[in-house]
């Protein structure tokens, strides 16, 4: 009876401090929206962590792009040619890869590539007191270290996304064109004549979401580190709010995926 | 009530009272910083000294009690009127806490442009002099991670008083430093008090240093204060915890040998 009130006991802890967790990521998006609307603007900090988190996920982006583009082709052409339609094949990579492995695939890249960072970087500043300094400058910490990697954040993520879907349909273009002799007109032309707006709005507004969801749960994971058991634990506990960062990002990026495209 | 008052206080704090969880950290603390002077904060490692600091710089809310800062009472004041208070403060970290991302000199420069309209010319200028007051005009370029540990010390105090502070904290300056830099901090501790009048608490416990710089002493012991006043006063206390400390000797001796044993194997 004791151990199950111990695992009960344990459960309702963990219940509070997700709920915790989740209570201070929302304010800091409060905090953010409130330091974006007062002066004064800078746009440099911005342009500055978009570089960061291009740059630090391109590379990554253009080769799964490729991969997972060449996959897709591979598999709708294996699967299109049972029923004698491969002309489809151009809408069927364009329509997955827009609609929804673009947005996730991307997102998922930059949790993995920039996310980690951003939550190692603000919790090292966290636990050498660059945090506190900050504050005791009389600069926000809200403005100065989390708005610009938020902003950041929602304009990168679908500027990655459209890079990620444009390689990934010349991937699938090579598969089905050049390995299985696709006639060419018919992989452009069924991709233009499938895909509509409304698919390319929900990658992009996907790809939007991801990208404020990311960098807000990496952001608060690393500054509210101090306020975790990891805070206590130095390099260690810097390592394991970074782990769990990215778990829970990723778990939260398909998860919204799945909500987005069920309200679509 | 941010009173208005004219007070000859930097700082007054009454019945501070911290806590850590259940763990109470500082048991009411009652203290006059005057203003112009140097405060010396002293006490063993764990004593409460840095949580002090860290109460009257606001990033720690205390339990109960008030703190007044340059007449903005830290402990209910809006963060606004916190920010507006810190604007005539300079902190140095134990640490240095000096951004990584950023040189020496941009870690200086930082609030200058951030709080300042000067020009890029008078602001390198500024952070020039600064960084030569401090000794380490070589280093303007190099990274924190570059830095020995004295010169990260140099560099935060530079940072510190790049505003041209009322009111300096200073958290454990030599420690950790060879005795030629230590001294070296203490003399330029001491000028920033004459030259610019500023107020400047320190947080130490090297006794060379203390009796070279306070004007008055604060001995702090398990989140008490247990006495403050001048350094001759100081010396002239007859409470064996002072004495103690003074002459270095180590913890008083075990009386209880029974108990402590017990304590040790953990049967109690
Ligand atoms: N963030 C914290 N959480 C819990 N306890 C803390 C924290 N910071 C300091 N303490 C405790 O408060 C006490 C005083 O610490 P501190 O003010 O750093 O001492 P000092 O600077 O005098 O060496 C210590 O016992 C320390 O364990
Ligand atoms: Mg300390």
């Amino acid at each position: 009876m004791a151990s199950i009130a111990k695992h009960v006991e344990s459960l309702g802890a963990y219940c509070i401090t997700a709920m915790e967790q989740t209570g201070r990521t929302f304010n800091m998006l409060l905090q953010v929206l409130w330091e974006l609307l007062h002066p004064p603007y800078r746009f440099y900090p911005i342009v500055r962590q978009m570089y960061f988190i291009g740059a630090r996920s391109l590379t990554l982006i253009i080769v799964s792009g490729v991969t997972i583009g060449m996959v897709l082709g591979l598999q709708f052409y294996n699967i299109l040619q049972r029923f004698g339609s491969v002309e489809l094949l151009g809408a069927g990579v364009a329509l997955g890869v827009i609609r929804e492995l673009g947005p996730v695939m991307t997102a998922l890249m930059v949790v993995g590539r920039a996310g980690s960072s951003i939550t190692a970087e603000l919790g090292i500043m966290r636990i050498t007191e660059q945090v506190d300094a900050l504050e005791c400058m009389a600069i926000s910490p809200d403005k100065f270290l989390i708005a610009p990697k938020v902003v950041a954040g929602l304009l990168s993520v679908p500027l990655l996304t459209m890079v990620f879907d444009f390689v990934a349909l010349f991937g699938g273009y090579f598969v089905g064109v050049k390995m299985f002799g696709v006639a060419e007109g018919s992989y452009w032309n069924g991709m233009t004549d499938a895909v509509e707006w409304q698919d390319v709005r929900l990658g992009l507004e996907k790809s939007f979401v991801f990208g404020v969801l990311v960098t807000l749960i990496c952001c608060s994971r690393g500054f509210y580190m101090h306020l975790t058991k990891a805070g206590s634990q130095g390099a260690e506990g810097v390592s394991s709010a970074t782990t769990d960062a990215v778990v829970l990002s990723s778990i939260a990026v398909l998860f919204s995926d799945f909500l987005i495209g069920a309200l679509a | 009530m941010t009173g208005n008052t004219p007070t000859t206080n930097a700082i007054t704090i009454r019945d501070l009272v911290v806590d850590y969880g259940p763990r109470r950290i500082l048991n009411g603390i009652n203290l006059d910083v005057p203003h112009g002077q140097i405060m010396v904060i002293m006490g063993q490692s764990g004593a409460g000294k840095s949580t002090l600091l860290r109460c009257i710089l606001g990033l720690k809310k205390p339990t109960s009690g008030s703190i007044q800062m340059l007449g903005t009472d830290i402990a209910t004041a809006s963060r606004k009127e916190i920010y507006k208070a810190r604007k005539q403060i300079g902190v140095a970290f134990q640490g240095g806490a000096l951004f990584s991302s950023m040189s020496v000199a941009e870690n200086i420069q930082l609030a200058l442009h951030e709080h300042t309209d000067l020009d890029e010319k008078t602001i390198q200028i500024m952070t020039r002099i600064k960084l030569d007051m401090v000794n380490l005009l070589e280093a303007e370029n190099l990274m924190p991670s570059e830095l020995s540990g004295g010169m990260a010390k140099r560099a935060a105090l530079a940072r510190a008083i790049i505003m041209d502070p009322k009111l300096l904290f200073f958290d454990e300056p030599s420690s950790g430093l060879d005795p030629s830099t230590a001294a070296e901090l203490d003399q330029l501790i001491l000028t920033l008090k004459k030259g610019m009048g500023i107020t400047i608490v320190v947080v130490t416990h090297e006794l060379d240093s203390i009796f070279k710089i306070a004007d008055h002493i604060a001995v702090m012991k398990d989140g008490n204060l247990i006495l403050t006043g001048t350094p001759q006063e100081i010396i002239d206390s007859t409470n064996p915890e002072i004495q103690g400390m003074l002459n270095r000797k180590p913890r008083e001796t075990i009386v209880d040998t029974d108990a402590h044993l017990r304590r040790l194997t953990g049967d109690f």
